[in-house]
């Protein structure tokens, strides 16, 4: 069976879609574009789909994946022209490749994560960041399904920095300033995300942000030793092809 | 003058609550269209949380059609849940529509869809929100004409205060009618500000404008008479019926939304109305005559209704789904031609005979053979002569006999409690009739794993039906018969663990009843228990009995007329009913005789297979039964 990987982009209102709704509009999406998709036996057979470190509900993203079975061979650029044009506005295919072996869940190590924080002081928000790295240990809680936990949201932070200049928030309230901060993000468990850091910038400095703040993936990938950044997870799955 | 987008607003909000995606639009198939192109603009809501409205396909028909329209626009807009309703109000962000998040007040023309009577109160927080005065008579040129539709609408007199004008019967060319006449009238310049346009809507004989009318009563609390106040308005309104389902294969876009609903699939109207009999049922009475979609409409509207969804799922929609007259050749071909794709068909049907299993047969070929569904409604043979369900229990032993021994292992029963006439044996021989249909089933598989699931519901006498005079059984009685009927079933030792037992309390009921055979002084009431906080009232977690009663006691209190009144009370003959001057094209006469049959057992045939009794429907409103058979077959689908 032939297994492509799709990645796909998750922007604008779109992001408040849950990880169940994206699934159900990915399985529409195939079935409308005429996909080939492997069933799964059984009584109630299902799509043969399969996701991999979906962001949270709220969170933007232009680095999520999914990996689709098929039954007869696919044209990666023809899927990704039909998925794309068969999914809603918002929920946009980025790039597709056929899968070399069976690991992409285990090639995503890590994440960017861009947060733009609406109303917040430019100065206050580099002494918070400078803080935060400084810190050896930041204690966080955050309510999971197994109960509420504590944990250290520091140690998987591999970088944070404040950009330079004035921002502008994406969507909402589009003439208020706002920063932006970057930081790349180990995959752990329990994962940390970019609420997670948050929480720790109001622990350790005090920042609170006036409205929510918009949060999106860049990437996520493998982490590259030299660079300290997650490199495309599909550059493996392209070494020998002629695409 | 452009409207902007309240989205930029909202959006702050959005990660505050539940389920935000349910707020932000852009389903496939959703129309945006230009503000300022369109001369007429609808807002269309279905008054209920959006998991519950999005589906609804009222609202969807509507929304495309009046978007086909070049001059007009429609969008939608759902309730919203009080997490957000609280964020709203303290933010200033006033109701708003999904597709382009465009403040509701803005739009010409607000409709409200309401198939069920317990979305009064949110119709009350949308218009609150919204800005818009609750009371009609407040509103001003820069309000919206608020407009009801749907199966509710046929007694609209309890909301009769907050609506502007309401409409009976199937919406699709009375929407375009509505449109027109408000494009005329803003072409004009709107000459004589929103009185003249709803006059001009009113004076059609179609449209019903509350306020064009006065209710007057007698000191003992009923109604003298409704009478129009002021010249031009016809003393009569009357029900709109489409003709030739073919010509409207609507939705031909259908909504797929990205949050999660309550129906995850296509649906088709394989046929309007209904004419059973069954007497408690209003949708059977005001949709009359049955007119059926062709076997090939169907069939292209199956096709086209998968490509443009992506749904894998077919529901196809009646009242009584089986009696379509090619239904065999309809299930048939439908099975052939997605057999193997993953895409699975549904039939509601509720009907007690053989034929229906073999048409669930034909639904469940690649699938599971899991549960069955009959609603026999009356307890007993007497019962049911009462309510017109022509079932005698040897047919439902039969017909459950050969569902087991044909592979399936639960049926599921539907049955109400509170019937006109009903006593405490008719609730009783329930059970009996349970462990006949568990004995059955092991008789013909040979094995205990048979099931057996009894669903019990209240029932409420309507309006425009045989029932509409008789008193509802008051909620003690229904409670205790219901607890006598589950001691029956657990208590037994042989056949109580193979019966399932489902119910609820008879308190909600009650409320329902109140709303919809009240009038206009019940508005009241809805206003009141709605500023006490009552919102979703369809929900269990958020209706509230007390509150409701609690309300009613204060509303009504210098009147002579209290919640018993309008329910436990049987009506006389000639006591002018609140809706007596809307018409459903149902003859009184025939309904008061129907009512009287009801009570001797006499039951009543349906007019498809055997002459027209005159009920009244088809003189009255111009139509005719539509029923095939055409005589054609669905081709397989050639694959490209
Ligand atoms: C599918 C369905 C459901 C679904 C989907 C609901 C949904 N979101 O649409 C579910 C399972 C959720 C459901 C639940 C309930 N349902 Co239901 N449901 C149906 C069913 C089978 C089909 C409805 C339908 O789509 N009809 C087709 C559309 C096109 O018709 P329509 O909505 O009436 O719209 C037309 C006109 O009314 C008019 N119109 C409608 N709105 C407007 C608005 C304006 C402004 C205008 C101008 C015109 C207009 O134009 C439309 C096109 O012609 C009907 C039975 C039937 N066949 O009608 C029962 C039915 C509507 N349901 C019924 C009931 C009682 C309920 C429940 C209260 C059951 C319960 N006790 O929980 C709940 C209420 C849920 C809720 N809060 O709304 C009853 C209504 C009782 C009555 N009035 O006699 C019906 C008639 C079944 C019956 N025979 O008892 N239901
Ligand atoms: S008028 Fe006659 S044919 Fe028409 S619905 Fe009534 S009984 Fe049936």
């Amino acid at each position: 069976m032939q297994r492509l990987r799709v990645r796909y982009a998750k922007r604008g209102r779109l992001r408040f879609t849950s990880h169940r709704d994206i699934s159900r509009a990915v399985e529409r999406a195939v079935r409308r574009a005429d996909i080939p998709v492997a069933y799964s036996a059984g009584f109630s057979p299902h799509p043969k789909i399969s996701y991999a470190g979906a962001a949270p509900t709220g969170t933007a993203s232009e680095a999520e994946y999914l990996e689709i079975g098929v039954t007869r061979p696919c044209d990666p650029h023809r899927l990704r022209a039909d998925l794309d044009a068969s999914l809603p506005p918002g929920l946009d295919v980025l790039d597709v490749v056929e899968a070399r072996d069976s690991g992409l869940a285990d090639r995503l190590e890590g994440s960017t994560w861009e947060l733009r924080l609406p109303g917040v002081d430019p100065e206050v928000a580099a002494k918070a960041v400078e803080e935060f790295v400084a810190a050896d240990r930041v204690e966080v809680e955050r309510l999971t399904k197994k109960g509420l936990r504590r944990f250290d949201a520091r140690e998987a932070v591999l970088s944070l920095t404040v950009q330079d200049g004035p921002g502008r928030a994406a969507g909402q309230e589009p003439d208020r300033p706002c920063v932006i901060l970057r930081m790349v993000v180990r995959h752990a468990t329990p994962a940390v995300r970019p609420d997670d850091v948050l929480t720790g910038l109001r622990l350790v400095a005090g920042l609170a942000p006036l409205s929510p703040p918009e949060v999106t993936r860049l990437a996520q990938g493998p982490l590259d030793a030299t660079t300290g950044e997650p490199a495309d997870p599909f550059d493996f799955d392209r070494v020998g092809g002629d695409r | 003058m452009s409207v902007e987008s309240l989205f930029p607003r909202l959006e702050p909000l959005l990660p505050k609550v539940q389920k935000p995606i349910q707020y932000v639009g852009g389903e496939l198939n959703s129309t945006v269209k230009d503000w300022d192109e369109a001369s007429v603009r609808w807002a269309l809501m279905y008054p209920d949380a959006y998991e519950i409205g999005l589906p609804n396909q009222g609202v969807q028909i509507l929304y495309e059609i009046l978007n086909e329209l070049p001059d007009t626009m429609a969008e939608r807009t759902y309730a919203v849940w009080p997490d957000l309703e609280a964020l709203m109000r303290s933010e200033g962000v006033p109701q708003f529509t999904v597709d382009a998040h465009r403040p509701v007040r803005a739009f010409d023309v607000f409709g409200v869809s309401f198939s069920t009577e317990l979305g009064y109160t949110n119709l009350l927080t949308a218009l609150d929100l919204a800005g818009i005065p609750l009371d009609a008579v407040d509103r001003t040129d820069e309000d919206p004409i608020v407009l009801a539709g749907g199966h509710a609408a046929f007694n609209p007199e309890p909301i009769a205060d907050f609506l502007d004008a309401a409409v009976l019967g199937d919406g699709e060319q009375i929407a375009i009618a509505i449109s027109e006449v408000v494009r005329e009238w803003k072409e004009e310049g709107s000459p004589g500000g929103r009185d003249e346009l709803l006059m001009r809507l009113a004076s059609t004989g179609g449209v019903y404008v509350p306020k064009f009318y006065d209710v007057e009563y007698h000191p003992d609390g009923r109604i003298m008479r409704v009478v129009p106040n002021r010249p031009g308005v016809p003393s009569r309104i009357f029900k709109h019926t489409v003709m030739d389902l073919d010509e409207w294969p609507y939705p031909k876009k259908p909504l797929v939304p990205l949050a999660e609903t309550v129906h995850e699939r296509f649906s088709v109207e394989i046929f309007r109305g209904c004419t059973r009999g069954c007497r408690f049922c209003q949708a059977g009475m005001i949709t009359r005559p049955v007119r059926e979609r062709s076997i090939t409409t169907i069939g292209d509207m199956v096709e086209n209704g998968i490509r443009e969804s992506g749904f894998n799922e077919v529901g196809l929609l009646s009242l009584s789904s089986a009696d379509h007259s090619e239904i065999g050749d309809v299930a048939k071909g439908l099975a052939d031609r997605y057999e193997g794709t993953n895409t699975s068909l549904s039939l509601p049907s509720t009907r007690v005979d053989a034929f229906n299993i073999d048409l669930a047969n034909e639904f469940s070929r690649n699938g599971r053979r899991s549960g069955l569904t009959f609603a026999p409604e009356g307890g007993s043979e007497r019962m049911r002569k009462v309510i017109n369900k022509m079932v005698t229990e040897e047919d439902l032993i039969r017909t459950v006999t050969t569902a087991y021994s044909q592979g399936w292992r639960q049926v599921k029963l539907y049955f109400m409690c509170g019937l006109p006439t009903e006593e405490d044996v008719d609730v009783l021989g329930i059970a009996d009739l349970a462990k006949k249909v568990i004995q059955a089933g092991r008789g013909a598989t040979g094995s205990k794993d048979v099931r057996c699931t009894v669903s019990i519901g209240g029932f409420v006498p309507k309006p425009h039906t045989p029932f509409q005079w008789a008193a509802q059984c008051d909620h003690e009685t229904v409670d205790r018969r219901l607890r006598e009927l589950r001691d029956s079933l657990r208590g037994d030792k042989e056949y109580g663990r193979a019966i399932g037992y489902r119910y609820h309390d008879g308190k909600p009921s009650i409320v329902e009843g109140l709303l919809s055979r009240g009038d206009r002084r019940v508005g009241r009431v809805i206003r009141a228990v709605w500023e006490d906080g009552g919102r979703f009232d369809g929900w269990t977690e958020h209706f509230s009995y007390e509150r409701w009663m609690r309300a009613a006691e204060k509303a009504l209190a210098d009147g002579p007329v209290d919640v018993d009144w309008y329910t436990i009370r049987e009506r006389e003959e000639h006591e002018v009913l609140p809706w007596d001057h809307l018409d459903a094209g149902l003859d009184r006469e025939w309904l008061w005789q129907d009512w009287q049959d009801a009570k001797s057992d006499v039951e009543v045939e349906d007019c498809r297979w055997t002459p027209c009794y005159d009920c009244g429907v088809c003189p009255t409103m111009g139509t005719e039964i539509q029923v095939g058979p055409t005589g054609k077959k669905l081709l397989p689908l050639t694959v490209i």
